[in-house]
């Protein structure tokens, strides 16, 4: 098993939820945000999703957008998130996910004029650094089969995707080769915090459990302990991203520790066995 | 339908656009085959949009150059203004057959703005455009055109506030509203089946030029050239010539300034990359960040390309070159001057292309430049890029 696997599994055991938190690298500067990840495990996420900065994030609401210009503009690159988890896996065992687009992806090695697969490259130095999975909001599972071979080889997860308009059909080409976790959109549209309805994916979730045994986490629209309680319901745990960003974007630093911190309390109390 | 042109096109998009992009794909494709739907769409382009547009011997421009015969296809005289009327027909028709009441579109210089604002009013639909913050401010008046056709113009601040940001947010838009909106691109871009609809839509403009050059010359042309933003227009006037190997087929993109880097996708400054649902080239970084792309004409500043144009570019199906903003102008202004007609700074490219071009041609070369759309829109930045010289 990975390192994710087990880190679900032993949650599994205890009843708990997962509690997924995504913070952009490099924003609101390269510091802050090695500290926030450190500082947000210790509140109490299992799993951190790195967001790795693209200049035209199709999936990201405003708050991630604003987060990623301002990473790059730090000079945030593939690369560098290597380095940070390489840093970061001397203090940490948490689970590790980078979250970017393909094109930053596929480009990585371009510079030195290497002219093998960008994506293969940068799952094989993940994997070395320390990262244990990846997820490429753009690109659906139609276009992804070199990908995911790439990361099976490399022993890295490739998260799938469903949502509530995913139907039946897809979700049995979808789910059966799924591993790591399941990220299931909550609601339509993109990443950012919204009055949502948790219900209908709950029901999504719960179907594609037919498909498949791996993990689902809900996520798009989750910031506040309250959201967090009604969107885990159904599934494995949820994954909060704006709301965090923003606090962080704000300098708000303590803010953003202690909404994760109470997101755990409130996920504890609601569902520990 | 095949979903890529060689290795270039495909699908990068989220998975909530997943469902959608396959509905439309289905729709297209059972509306393809089916008659109805294309007399239909025939029926608009003659009757609403001004088809067949005119082939002009334009005489005085040939004489200019002192050789081979230069022929417009006036694509300036469709309704609107421009060759993107024909795309909006087909795929408004495409979104009523659907079902869909609301349409969303991306615009840059506002004229697929205006398109979609003006078949949204025809078809009785409702339409919300995005565009650039920094668009709307060098083109108020085509803000004020798509609000009069009763269309919402939603202005982008994020990133670069141009064209780009504008089709991200159009994107973003339509997956949180899927149910009831039908996303209408305005170029040859996208994810599939978007550029291949767009082409298909546009291919009147090839297959008009090879009837009436047939019928009034009994030849073929020797050159045709257009265009390339997106590139929907050069698209539209290659395909019918694809196999006619006597027929050269030229793309002109924007050069922008001589010494910028920010220009020319196909012949020189791209790579292959993904951008907006499609792999294309792309002008980027080395490490994968999109570069914005500059050019004088609003209408070409876009750092992506059809992907089917990349493909033409690889199998050597068509050429690529550039010309930059001041050989741009004199086009613009030559035009103007010598038949009287005014192109959009878009076309102005094609026609600047003559220069390059006309020196190398023979005696009895046929040259077809399609002028894709009309310079009313582009005379008042015009005359502020001239008052500064």
């Amino acid at each position: 098993m990975t390192r994710l696997e087990n880190a679900l599994a032993a949650l599994k055991s205890k009843g708990r939820k997962a509690l997924n938190i995504y913070i952009t690298a490099g924003a609101p500067d390269v510091e802050t945000s090695k500290r926030a990840i450190l500082e947000a495990i210790k509140a109490g996420a299992d799993i951190i999703e790195i967001g790795i900065p693209f200049s035209d994030p199709l999936a990201d609401g405003p708050v991630i957008q604003a987060s990623s210009s301002l990473a790059l503009k730090n000079r945030m690159s593939p690369g560098k998130v290597l380095s940070i988890v390489k840093e970061l896996r001397r203090s940490t065992q948490a689970p590790l996910i980078g979250m970017g687009y393909i094109n930053s992806l596929m480009s990585y090695g371009y510079k030195y004029g290497l002219d093998y697969n960008g994506f293969e490259r940068y799952v094989t130095e993940a994997k070395i650094a320390g990262m244990d999975g990846l997820i490429v909001p753009d690109v659906p599972h139609e276009e992804s089969v070199q990908m995911r071979a790439s990361a099976k080889r490399k022993g890295i997860h490739l998260i799938e995707f469903i949502t509530p308009l995913t139907t039946p059909e897809r979700m049995a080409s979808t789910c059966k080769e799924a591993n790591g976790f399941v990220y299931c959109v909550s609601n339509l549209g993109v990443t950012g915090v919204k009055e949502l309805d948790f219900t209908q994916i709950g029901e999504v979730a719960s179907k594609a459990r037919e498909f498949t045994d791996t993990a689902m986490m809900v996520g798009f629209g989750i910031g506040s302990p309250e959201a967090a309680v009604k969107a885990a319901e159904k599934v494995d745990g949820v994954i909060v991203g704006s709301a965090v960003v923003k606090r962080l974007a704000e300098g708000k630093f303590d803010e953003a520790m202690s909404l994760i911190h109470s997101i755990r309390t409130a996920l504890d109390s609601a569902y520990s066995a | 339908m095949d979903k890529r042109f060689g290795r270039y096109g495909g699908q990068y998009v989220p998975e909530i656009v997943m469902p959608a992009l396959q509905e439309t794909e289905a729709a297209y494709e059972a509306a393809r085959e089916d008659r109805e739907f294309q007399s239909e769409f025939k029926h608009y382009l003659k009757t609403y949009a001004g088809r067949p547009t005119l082939l002009y011997e334009a005489k005085k421009l040939s004489e200019y150059y002192g050789r081979g015969k230069i022929f417009l296809k006036r694509e300036d005289l469709l309704h609107t203004g421009a060759h993107k009327i024909n795309n909006a027909l087909g795929q408004a028709l495409l979104a009523k057959r659907m079902g869909k009441t609301k349409i969303v579109a991306e615009t840059g210089a506002g004229q697929h703005g205006v398109a979609s604002a003006t078949v949204a009013a025809l078809f009785g639909m409702e339409c919300i455009v995005f565009m650039g913050v920094e668009d709307m401010r060098r083109q108020k008046l085509n803000v004020f055109r798509m609000e009069l056709l009763g269309a919402k113009v939603q202005g982008v601040e994020s990133g670069t506030g141009t064209l780009k940001d504008a089709t991200s947010e159009a994107i973003r838009y339509w997956a949180t509203n899927i149910e009831d909106t039908y996303y209408l691109i305005g170029s040859c871009v996208g994810p599939h089946p978007y550029p291949t609809m767009v082409r298909d839509f546009q291919k009147c403009i090839g297959r008009e030029i090879r009837a009436q050059c047939i019928k009034d010359y009994g030849r073929l042309p020797s050159y045709v050239i257009a265009c390339v933003g997106g590139g929907s227009n050069a698209i539209g006037t290659f395909y019918e010539f694809l196999e006619e190997k006597r027929v050269k087929l030229i793309g002109v993109e924007a050069g922008g300034k001589s010494h910028t880097e920010n220009a020319k996708t196909l012949s020189g400054r791209g790579r292959p990359g993904v951008l907006h649902g499609a792999y294309s080239y792309l002008l980027q970084t080395q490490e994968g960040q999109v570069i914005e792309a500059y050019s004088v004409s609003a209408g070409l500043d876009y750092p992506g390309v059809g992907p089917e144009h990349s493909f033409f570019r690889d199998e050597k199906f068509a050429f690529y070159d550039s010309v930059t903003d001041s050989e741009a102008l004199e086009g613009f202004k030559r035009l103007s001057r010598l038949e009287g007609i005014v192109p959009a700074m878009e076309s102005a490219h094609a026609i600047a292309y003559l220069d390059k071009l006309m020196p190398q041609a023979r005696e009895d070369d046929f040259v077809v430049v399609c002028l894709s759309g009309r310079g009313d829109k582009d005379v008042a930045h015009v005359a502020e890029i001239l008052n500064k010289q």
